[in-house]
């Protein structure tokens, strides 16, 4: 039964009238399931067929905004459904359901040509924002913690980074993409609510203008409880990763800052207010 | 049913599905509600937002479990890592009994997501209740089916679906949870007096029951949970009552979800049917025998 269920469905989201093997689906399904007085086997198999792929599509389609606006809603669910018969749900939550994605946007270029490359940042960063949202936090680093460790063994302090936080380096903005793709959804959606029906209808023919490719890095991290993005300079994120890495300060502040650039920069300050930052968002944990 | 060792022996009244829409709501007015059942799934994670306002809810109100995903009819078996981020959950909650459904709905490791109909025969029924025994081992708390609503029937079952919960829940010797909406849903789909599923259950058995809308098409009805519960359903969930005594009961509504004062009006009338109960002081159920042998 699972095979029939799980089977696509025709492009008019029916059951596919024919088998695998070439037998009539009907035949396949009267085997196994009875009719009734108003439903034919297949019709009522038909029913989780079609259950089942509108949940699982449903879900990826509200995962990804991003991905639905560079591609167009016909062109996503292709790319949708295809990444599904490889990589059904091995996971009790659907939430999990995108975290295959981007490798296979990178493996399967043709769903998403000619925007693989943006294609792919979107999809590691939608797939950042579920992971912080439900990872484990520990308790942070603090100043009194600090207070604790001699100052001449500062150098050799390391930390953790939260578990929840995603350090991301991207070929693309896609941070201020999603911004836009979802100040035009809440826009789609008070115009509904609205008797506003030219508004609605030029809202509807605006789309978000794909993102030039551009170096960015980027921090998706939660602070009470609620997603942001921050941008990084590329020196901290190097930094950061480093820390991530299990790098000493000292080491991951040989690592971010390049050496032909020290002098050149107050890069003292600099790092002193990147990681005053870093711990009033609680991202520094000492540790264990 | 009164307290019975199924739900942990608890007497909870009426209680209503915590759903995201409404968090906002419970938490800053804090209205009464007897008890809250949550989706296991959704706070089977390491901390982020899903555990912070359970936590919250935890500091207010009684949290009973439900599971949508541990398929305890599916071939495999348990899955050992849900099983153990389920028991950190109960640890969390500690909620009385815990519930999931009568049915399978994972192959090999993939998940369909779905609540799939099981075929009603004793080697299902074996298995499903050995892995619902591996289950309440595991987590130490008392379980309870539910029985699901569903779409077709097989040609390999042997035995009614009312029988065959009846014996998954005498082999492993669990608690029911009784879905009033979807038997009322089954009936009209397979055609069967929806009367003879309640009569013919183990009434000690009950632990808690669900009631719930549903939408009817031209050709079956299908279980949406996005209504208010429809006169039928009050009828049988009267009837139910009369049958295993006054039940936790659990409002479910999933979709299309309006205001929580809206919901939860309509979950409190089920005490109108809890107060007639009342009247008529319905004697406890006493066990019974199963009528088929095997």
């Amino acid at each position: 039964m699972w095979g029939v269920i799980s089977r696509p469905l025709t492009a008019g989201n029916r059951m596919q009238p024919r088998w695998s093997d070439g037998r009539a689906t009907s035949v396949v399904a009267g085997a196994i399931a009875k009719p009734n007085d108003r439903l034919t086997s297949f019709e009522r198999l038909e029913i989780y067929n079609r259950m089942y792929w509108f949940r699982v599509l449903d879900s990826l389609y509200d995962d990804c905004p991003g991905l639905r606006a560079v591609l167009g809603d016909r062109k996503f669910i292709r790319l949708a459904e295809a990444y599904l018969v490889k990589h059904p749900s091995g996971s009790f939550t659907l939430r999990n359901l995108p975290s295959r994605l981007a490798a296979f946007i990178r493996a399967e270029p043709r769903y998403t040509r000619p925007h693989t490359a943006l294609c792919y940042d979107l999809a590691r960063f939608e797939w950042a924002r579920v992971e912080v949202f439900d990872t484990a936090a520990r308790p942070v680093f603090t100043i009194d913690g600090l207070l604790d460790v001699p100052p001449a063994r500062h150098g050799r302090l390391r930390f953790e980074l939260q578990p929840y936080l995603q350090l991301l380096r991207l070929d693309y903005p896609v941070d201020d993409f999603i911004l836009a793709v979802k100040k035009r959804e809440a826009e789609l959606l008070r115009g509904d609510a609205s008797n506003a029906p030219s508004t609605l209808r030029q809202l509807r023919e605006s789309k978000v203008r794909r993102p030039a490719r551009a170096r960015t890095f980027v921090a998706v991290h939660r602070l009470n409880s609620r997603i942001y993005f921050k941008r990084l300079e590329p020196a901290a994120h190097r930094i950061l990763l480093a820390l991530r890495a299990g790098a000493t300060l000292e080491q991951a502040l040989a690592t971010g800052i390049p050496r032909a650039r020290k002098s050149r920069v107050d890069w003292a300050a600099r790092v002193q207010a990147w990681f005053r930052i870093w711990m009033e968002l609680g991202w520094l944990c000492r540790r264990e | 049913m009164p307290a019975n060792k199924f739900n942990g022996y608890t007497d909870y009244g009426i209680g209503l599905g915590l759903r995201i829409p409404h968090y906002d709501h419970i938490l800053s007015e804090k209205p009464t509600v007897d008890w809250f059942e949550i989706i296991s799934e959704n706070f089977m994670v390491d901390g982020g937002r899903p555990l912070e306002v359970l936590d919250e809810i935890l500091a207010q109100y009684r949290v009973v479990q439900h599971g949508v995903a541990m398929y305890f009819g599916s071939a495999d078996g348990p899955n050992r890592e849900h099983l153990r981020r389920l028991k950190t959950l109960t640890r969390r909650t500690q909620t009385p009994w815990l519930s999931d459904h009568l049915c399978w709905g994972s192959v090999d490791g993939t998940y369909s997501h779905d609540l799939l109909p099981m075929p009603y025969t004793m080697a299902a029924a074996k298995r499903t209740a050995e892995n619902i025994r591996q289950v309440r081992d595991y987590l130490e708390i008392p379980i309870a089916v539910e029985n699901v609503s569903s779409y077709t029937e097989f040609h390999v079952s042997e035995m009614t679906e009312w029988e065959f919960l009846s014996e998954v829940v005498e082999l492993a010797d669990c608690g029911i949870l009784l879905d009033v909406n979807n038997i009322y849903v089954s009936s009209k789909n397979h055609g069967f007096n929806p009367y003879d599923y309640l009569n013919n259950i183990p009434p000690e058995r009950v632990a808690q029951m669900h009631i719930a809308g549903h939408t009817k098409f031209e050709k079956y009805i299908l279980d949406t949970h996005d209504h208010p519960v429809l006169d039928p359903v009050w009828k049988l969930y009267a009837h139910a009552i009369k049958l295993c005594g006054v039940t936790a009961t659990l409002l479910e509504w999933d979709d299309k979800i309006p205001s929580f004062q809206e919901v939860h009006d309509e979950a409190l009338k089920a005490n109108e049917f809890i107060a007639q109960a009342r009247e008529a002081k319905i004697p406890a159920p006493k066990k019974t025998s199963r009528a088929r042998t095997r």
